[in-house]
């Protein structure tokens, strides 16, 4: 269940077209922020897999970018809309641990390969046929200290040395020794998932924070997409993260840093369901201009248009759905049917108002995505706008609901999909929960299953006149404006900004910090970079509870004692 | 403490010359059941799949209007006359909701194969095919392996809420999974154990090693998910321990080709063609006994299946599609219907193509084929079509049609968790639980 609005559909058919009304609480917009003084309790220490993006980032940023991986990943489990809040509950099976070890004996043997041990080994090696004790020592505790994004205790050390041990007397060769010390650790739990650990702090409301490294690893990933850099850790171990000016040093260098641009890539991958790529067909008779190379440069174009507005413009966040910016290249100037001047790569265009287009929503990354394989799609349309940029959960359809109006034969002579969609306006049990969707996917009808510009439909002129809650409008502009003015539309982001970082849902006793969040958003003038830096520097952001009710804090103190 | 064992003997074997030495077989990871080769007296093992299409059938012409053996093949099992005998067909029964919602596609797919249904994908107990392959499945390089043939990545195979055992979509991928890196030549002249998949072994001991310190730290959710990774842990040292040993010698079995690179899609001739691929390498996969257990997804349950230039798909047109009124019946969803029991014969056609013992893998399988539904179009779980096809090493009887009449579809899940040798007695909650298999088809 989303954080902010649980939809009963019923209700929604009861009150008509008001469906704006009582939707959520007022937001201030102009009302300077205070930070609620009791903060918020935070939830219990969490247990997050690594996506698949991180893994990656993580791998290249402590060997280098030309170290390989080379196995596979499943695809991420999405838990309440999203896959940074799946971590925290999805499994390891046996094929991701499979393909995990594929990956740690690879990365380790290309990190002592002739080509990189000279700068990925810290210690020179005299005679590899000898087993260099202090050289294991050093190049466990170094990866470990990276990988495991915290100091490795003294039997930790010994446990990986003693396998480089192993692995030089089978094979003769201290190269190798090292070479499964680190797979070791790359296969480890350690590596593979983010565990928190919480430590008692007094001044905390729930009398627990998460301790220096735990918080660091949170921060990093939150604000980088990768794990925590030397400096980051050095910080967290000397405590500085626990002061407001050295926690402020820190978030500053991090967003000031390029990796900022890949983890908001990475959050609205996520947000924007871009994991469905990977199952995107199109029929081609039907569409002919689809190939792989139109699906990678659509997602490619909405990230862009995403931080080329929200970083280098420094933009309202709201604008995202007014936007006539139009990142393209010559595959996707096709299906847009705009000329595109550079042969490769990208450049920057513009929609004209004439394009019916404005607004990620009219791009074809969303188009395209929520449609069916050989046709548009109002119903998925308005169905994911809901869910991804509102935060409103829309209910299956009933599993015994009658279909036979829509089989009612008697006129066929439907040729938009306004008339092949009456059933879900007349008949009681679709209309509940079709008039939320409906009405919105219906605006975007100039736009086939692909995304292409259309103004008909079967020969018959298509109407894309429909409404949000409340609030009448045409077509794809309306549509974004009416988006961009939705109060529900900014909240939604700070909703799903915060899971994201935390990695679960939000807690009741939390929404006064989202609620201060949201003043703080609007006091900015809805700008991303500062929404964040509101959010990393407050202390909620560590706060958090021991584990479950149930469990026992003494466990937590115990365990996270051996680490600070 | 140095005890005598695998790891401490492979290690002396490896510092001296003997490669050779006769390994003690892992009796622990052999379930004893299965018919012997006539040739070496060893046992055969006995092999389990499922095999999923979306969107139920059209009744008229699935259900044979006799039971018992003695029933005439309806119109859309027709093409499977060549296995009639080999197969056991079970119509009319139920996944009972007990008021649970009926999450479309979903819910009857899942409370058929974990006994509880559920109103999301949030399983509640492991699906009959992790039960049975943690059985079955230990003796094997992998535990089980899942295949869906329609370009999407979707498993219903679980082993807890969160944790699907995720499908290969890629022909290709499949067979380098299996018979790339890793693999071993069941009839190779030689064999020489690789002193670093030893080693890698050993690294993967002591990382176990590590486990009471790591539970201690988290919460109990939490535990339940690491318990699951030191499961899949243990796997993959078994899948090293097994790479240690030279592989028992197949009779009959030769390497497969490797597919051509095709592109995926969900159009059914295609998905047809991407299927019998995938079908041929998970048959000599089980041959070569890499796996015990195999989940085929010929379609989602919200079948995305289609024909060439039509704007709707399998799914669609079952909501969308009038009834010809002369057929009496959605002639198009009737269409995918009979296209997909097409796709189940030539699956059967791929495993009963091996020989084996004095018969065919087939004979040594049991596969149970079932959709997510009955009738797609109003979401029904009542009556979802099911067929047991195999002989399960002589475990099982087949060459009968049997009505269920509203029984708990639980019965058949218990039976086949019995008949691959599970000491399962009851199975289901509320009105799913069950104790009573269906003695038609033990033998």
């Amino acid at each position: 269940m989303s954080g902010n609005t649980l939809w009963k559909c019923a209700v929604a058919r009861a009150a008509g077209l008001l469906l704006g009304a009582g939707l959520c609480c007022a937001a201030g917009a102009a009302v300077a922020a205070v930070e609620p003084t009791v903060n918020v309790a935070g939830g219990p220490p969490l247990v997050r897999r690594l996506t698949e993006s991180q893994y990656r980032a993580t791998v290249a940023d402590i060997f280098g970018a030309d170290i390989p991986v080379v196995g596979r990943f499943e695809r991420g489990l999405r838990s309440d809309g999203l896959i940074a809040v799946g971590t925290g509950e999805a499994g390891l099976s046996s094929f991701s641990l499979e393909q995990y070890d594929i990956n740690a004996r690879a990365i380790a043997a290309a990190v002592v390969s002739e080509a990189h041990r000279g700068d990925l080994i810290p210690c020179d090696i005299g005679d590899p046929a000898v087993f260099d004790k202090s050289c294991a020592d050093r190049f466990v505790a170094d990866y470990g200290r990276r990988l495991f994004r915290r100091p490795l205790s003294e039997q930790e050390i010994t446990l990986y040395v003693s396998s480089a041990r192993a692995a030089q007397e089978q094979l003769g060769d201290f190269y190798s020794a090292l070479e499964f010390a680190l797979a070791g650790m790359l296969i480890a739990p350690d590596f593979l998932l983010r565990i928190e650990r919480a430590v008692p702090d007094a001044s905390a409301p729930a009398g627990y924070r998460l301790d220096a490294y735990s918080s660091a690893t949170r921060l990093s990933y939150f604000l980088t997409g990768s794990a925590p850099d030397p400096e980051l850790l050095d910080a967290a171990e000397r405590g500085e993260l626990n002061t407001p000016e050295g926690l402020q040093r820190q978030v500053d260098r991090l967003i000031a840093s390029p990796r900022f641009e890949l983890a908001l890539r990475d959050f609205f991958s996520d947000m924007l369901y871009f994991d469905l790529f990977a199952d995107l067909a199109k029929d081609s008779v039907i569409y002919p201009a689809f190939n792989s190379e139109v699906a990678a440069d659509s997602r490619e174009q909405t990230l862009r248009t995403i931080t080329n507005l929200l970083l280098e413009e420094n933009g309202d966040y709201r604008d995202l759905f007014t936007t006539r910016s139009a990142p393209l290249t010559r595959s996707l100037g096709i299906v847009y049917r705009m000329p595109v001047a550079a042969r490769n790569g990208w450049s920057m265009g513009e929609f004209s108002a004439a394009s019916g287009r404005a607004g990620i929503q009219s791009q074809v990354s969303f188009l395209a995505l929520h449609s069916h394989p050989g046709r548009s799609s109002p119903t998925l349309r308005g169905k994911a706008m809901r869910e991804i940029f509102l935060c409103q959960h829309i209910p299956d359809p009933p599993a015994d609901v009658d279909f036979t109006g829509i089989n009612d034969t008697a006129n066929p002579v439907r040729p938009t999909a306004r008339d092949r969609l009456v059933a879900h306006r007349t008949q009681p049990a679709c209309q509940g929960c079709h008039i939320l969707m409906d009405p919105l996917g219906l605006t975007l009808e100039n736009f086939d299953g692909l995304g292409g510009f259309r103004s008909k439909e079967n020969g018959a002129v298509i109407d894309v006149s429909g409404s949000l809650d409340g609030r009448e409008f045409v077509a794809a502009e309306g549509l974004g404006q009416a988006l961009h003015d939705h109060q529900q539309t900014p909240r939604c982001l700070v909703d799903k900004l915060y899971r994201s970082a935390v990695g679960r849902g939000i807690a009741e006793p939390e929404q006064p910090f989202l609620d201060y969040l949201n003043q703080s958003f609007a006091g900015s003038g809805y700008r991303v970079p500062d929404l964040i830096r509101t959010l990393v520097t407050s202390p909620s952001f560590f706060a958090v509870t021991g584990h479950s009710p149930k469990e026992q804090i003494t466990d937590a103190r115990a365990a996270s004692g051996d680490q600070t | 403490m140095k005890k005598f064992n695998r790891r401490s003997l492979l290690r002396g074997a490896l510092n001296g010359a003997a490669v050779g030495v006769a390994l003690p077989v892992l009796n622990m990871f052999l379930d004893d059941s299965g018919k012997a080769f006539a040739a070496t007296g060893q046992r055969i093992p006995v092999r389990f799949g499922t095999w999923i299409w979306g969107c139920g059938y059209i009744p008229e012409r699935w259900i044979p209007t006799a039971t018992g053996t003695d029933y005439t093949l309806p119109a859309d099992l027709e093409p499977l006359a060549p296995y009639r005998d080999k197969l056991a067909l079970f119509s009319g029964f139920d996944v009972k909701l007990d008021g649970v919602p009926n999450k479309p596609h979903i819910t009857g797919c899942l409370g058929f194969r974990t006994g509880i249904p559920v109103p999301n994908e949030n399983v509640k107990a492991p699906t009959l095919d992790v039960l049975i392959g943690d059985v079955i499945g230990n003796s094997t390089r992998f535990r089980s392996i899942e295949v869906s043939t329609s370009g999407i990545q979707r498993s219903y195979s679980f082993r807890a809420a969160g944790s699907p055992n995720p499908s290969e979509i890629s022909p290709l991928a499949l067979y380098q999974r299996i018979f790339g890196e890793g693999f071993q030549d069941p009839n190779a002249a030689s064999f020489t154990p690789d002193p670093r998949t030893m080693v890698q072994k050993s690294v993967l001991s002591a990382v176990a090693e590590d486990r009471r310190q790591l539970m201690r730290t988290v919460g109990a959710e939490d535990r339940q998910r690491l318990e699951e990774y030191f499961t899949s842990l243990r796997q993959l040292e078994n899948q090293l321990a097994l790479q240690l040993q030279p592989p028992a010698p197949v009779k009959n079995f030769t390497m497969p080709e490797p597919p051509p690179e095709i592109e995926l899609d969900s159009e059914m001739e295609h998905v047809m063609e991407i299927h019998r691929l995938m079908a041929g390498l998970l048959a000599k996969a089980l041959q070569c006994n890499q796996t015990h257990v195999v989940n085929v997804l010929l379609s989602d349950t919200t079948s995305n299946l289609r024909r060439p230039g039509s704007t709707t798909t399998h799914h669609t047109l079952t909501h969308e599609e009038p009834v010809n009124p002369e057929l009496g019946y959605q002639e198009q969803v009737g269409w995918f219907a009979t296209r997909s029991m097409v796709a189940w014969r030539e699956f059967l056609d791929a495993l009963d193509a091996i020989p084996e013992g004095d018969g065919t893998l087939l004979d040594n399988c049991l596969i149970l084929a079932h959709s997510d539904c009955s009738i797609a179009k109003s979401h029904s779980v009542e009556g979802i079509p099911t067929m047991v096809a195999g002989g399960a090493g002589g475990r099982i009887r087949t060459g009968f049609h049997m009505a269920g009449n509203a029984d708990p579809i639980s019965r058949i899940g218990l039976t086949v968790q019995q008949a691959m040798g599970l000491p399962v007695e009851r199975w289901g909650t509320n009105a799913m639980e069950t104790n009573r298999v269906i003695p038609e088809l033990l033998a």
